[in-house]
């Protein structure tokens, strides 16, 4: 039988498939590429009136406090929570991968039932509880939370990427005499560092985007996140919405996301399958 | 090799320590999972205890924990206005936004599941919306959809409609930003469970004679069970849960058509009452819901299968 992919025959063959696929693909980019074009593109009711330029964004940035210290907060949760999650997920991943200890599997489970309870339902008691400790209105509160909110996805991804490392791989290296946090630091930290990766891309784009979170903790404007801002700024001009400025923040918003996600489509799609091979 | 050789003599006293080290095993990985242990016990535990306690306390935003009121909130949370709306119309939506996902999510890994450089950009274009969060995917819809600057805007003026104008249009155009930005997600697990089905099976039930259909629907929708039921599980708990695409898209509009049960939690909390205590009440009342329907989904998926 010939396979007829190279024949002229063959590619009008598969002239419908490259269409309805390149239709379907179209549908999913067209919002993207259309909200970057506009974004720069004159529109009546917005700061960029006539010609192309960067007018929405200049409105972006005069917007309260400022883009930059959106950015600035954003940065800050983002950073924090990735710092943590990976922190704690590489530690917490070595222990339930190489350590037996009294309550290993009971802590494990709970670490894994936070994905069970619904956001609003730890959100209120979290608001009660931060701003009793100190930490009502506060982005470290907020970093504090989300990475709580990583966790199960962290520690069940560290925890197989450790598990995925032989064995006989710190034998030896305690044989040659090396202290356990040796082992992790010299041995191991390099095996794993794929799902380090992984784990830092997802927490990253979780604090990056968050809205319900700081939403919930977040009352002072000037400690707002970009998400939240770029939503406030609707309606805030006499209660006239501007558009042009919504997009240009949706563009500041997707922007970083998108480049990871090129860059580290590989992890990306890893941490997907993790999840889908856990059921 | 100079620290090897090293070892080498001092194995004995090597061995020695690596005994010590596995009977200080429990100690060490205490150690090591002491950060999550604080973190699950002081963010999760912690308020997960103290929503059970705020649900049955009078407990206003500003004034804090005024007593306990048992049975009050729970009673205030049923009688709220749009409880029996919301929950009505979050089940509408979650049952809509799984056949919809599940659905194209299996049409999609089958049209790109070969490895090939055009698939691979189909992929590619199909994920990218899911890397952007769910606020920004509202944020940009609520603008592609505007009646003033959409660039649909013009046709669908002239149609007679809008995009959120009626409660159905509304639902409608928010499940269509929910595939946009899940499709792919939902694409890359089933891409993995198709995976895991042997190549030998399909070529045996070829060999028998058997069409791309009855391939489909005899070996593959059969084997695919265990991925299937996981993100419809994953899926029905994100759905009941969702609260973005209607606080930021619709603002639970036209008419309140549009509430989901998080919406109604938010607004009782933080918007007009204020009040923690019904709104703790009803986190209570989705949790115990949640667990109910993943639950039953688990067993229903398990009988099948049996």
């Amino acid at each position: 039988m010939p396979t007829g992919r190279t024949t002229i025959a063959g590619v009008a063959l598969r002239m419908p498939y490259w269409v309805f696929t390149g239709g379907l693909a179209a549908i999913f980019l067209f919002p993207l590429a259309w909200t970057a074009v506009s974004s720069v593109s004159p529109h009546a009711g917005t700061n960029q009136v006539g010609g192309w330029g960067f007018g929405n964004y200049v409105t972006l940035a005069g917007y309260q406090a400022g883009i930059w210290r959106y950015l600035a907060n954003s940065a800050l949760v983002s950073l924090l929570t990735v710092t943590l999650t990976l922190l704690i997920s590489l530690l917490g991943g070595y222990a339930f991968a190489r350590f037996k200890f009294p309550g290993k599997n009971l802590l494990f489970l709970a670490t894994l039932a936070i994905l069970m309870v619904p956001y609003a339902t730890l959100l209120i008691p979290l608001y009660v509880l931060l701003s009793r400790v100190g930490l009502a209105n506060s982005l470290v509160g907020v970093a504090l939370v989300l990475t709580m909110f990583q966790l199960p996805f962290a520690t069940f991804m560290m925890r197989i990427s450790f598990e995925a490392v032989p064995r006989e791989l710190d034998e030896a290296a305690q044989v040659d005499g090396c202290s356990p946090f040796n082992v992790l630091r010299r041995v191991l930290l390099p095996s794993v560092k794929p799902g380090l990766i992984t784990v830092g891309l997802f927490a990253f784009l979780a604090a990056w985007n968050d809205f319900m979170a700081p939403l919930i903790l977040i009352n002072d404007s000037d400690q707002m996140t970009l998400p939240l801002a770029v939503a406030n700024l609707r309606g805030q001009v006499q209660g006239v919405v501007d558009y042009g400025a919504t997009e240009a923040g949706v563009v500041v918003l997707a922007l970083p996301c998108a480049i990871l996600f090129l860059l580290l489509q590989r992890h990306y799609v890893r941490g997907f399958m993790t999840g889908a091979l856990k059921g | 090799m100079v620290t090897n050789l090293a070892a080498q003599a001092e194995r004995p006293a090597a061995t020695g320590r690596r005994f010590r080290l596995r009977r200080g095993g429990a100690v060490l990985g205490w150690l090591y999972a002491t950060p999550t242990a604080v973190f699950v016990a002081l963010l999760f535990a912690l308020p997960l205890l103290l929503v059970f306690k705020m649900s049955a306390s009078r407990w206003p935003l500003l004034a804090g924990d005024k007593g306990l009121n048992f049975p009050d909130n729970y009673v205030k949370a049923v009688q709220n206005r749009f409880f029996v709306d919301s929950v009505t119309f979050t089940l509408k939506y979650t049952i809509l936004a799984t056949i919809l996902l599940i659905g194209l999510g299996l049409g999609l890994a089958l049209l790109v599941q070969e490895s090939s450089r055009w698939r691979n950009l189909l992929r590619a274009s199909f994920l990218i919306p899911s890397a952007l969060g769910l606020a920004s995917a509202s944020l940009l819809f609520y603008v592609l959809y505007s009646p003033l600057a959409g660039p649909a805007a013009p046709l669908m003026q002239r149609l007679g409609l809008s995009f959120l104008g009626t409660p159905n249009m509304a639902l409608g155009s928010t499940l269509f930003l929910i595939v946009w930005r899940y499709a792919g997600f939902y694409m890359v697990l089933m891409l993995v469970g198709l995976q895991g089905i042997p190549a030998a099976v399909y070529e045996a039930a070829r060999i028998d004679g058997a069409s791309q259909w009855q391939l489909f629907r005899r070996v593959t929708l059969p084997l695919l069970r265990p991925t299937l039921a996981l993100s419809t599980v994953l899926c029905v708990t994100g759905s009941l849960l969702a609260f973005e695409q209607f606080y930021i898209l619709t603002k639970g509009g036209p008419d309140n058509s549009t509430i989901s049960v998080v919406q109604l939690i938010y607004t009782v909390a933080f918007q007009g009452q204020n009040d923690l205590g019904v709104a703790a009440a009803l986190s209570v009342i989705g949790l115990l819901a949640l667990i109910v329907i993943n639950v039953a989904q688990l067993r229903a998926f398990r009988s099948e299968g049996s």
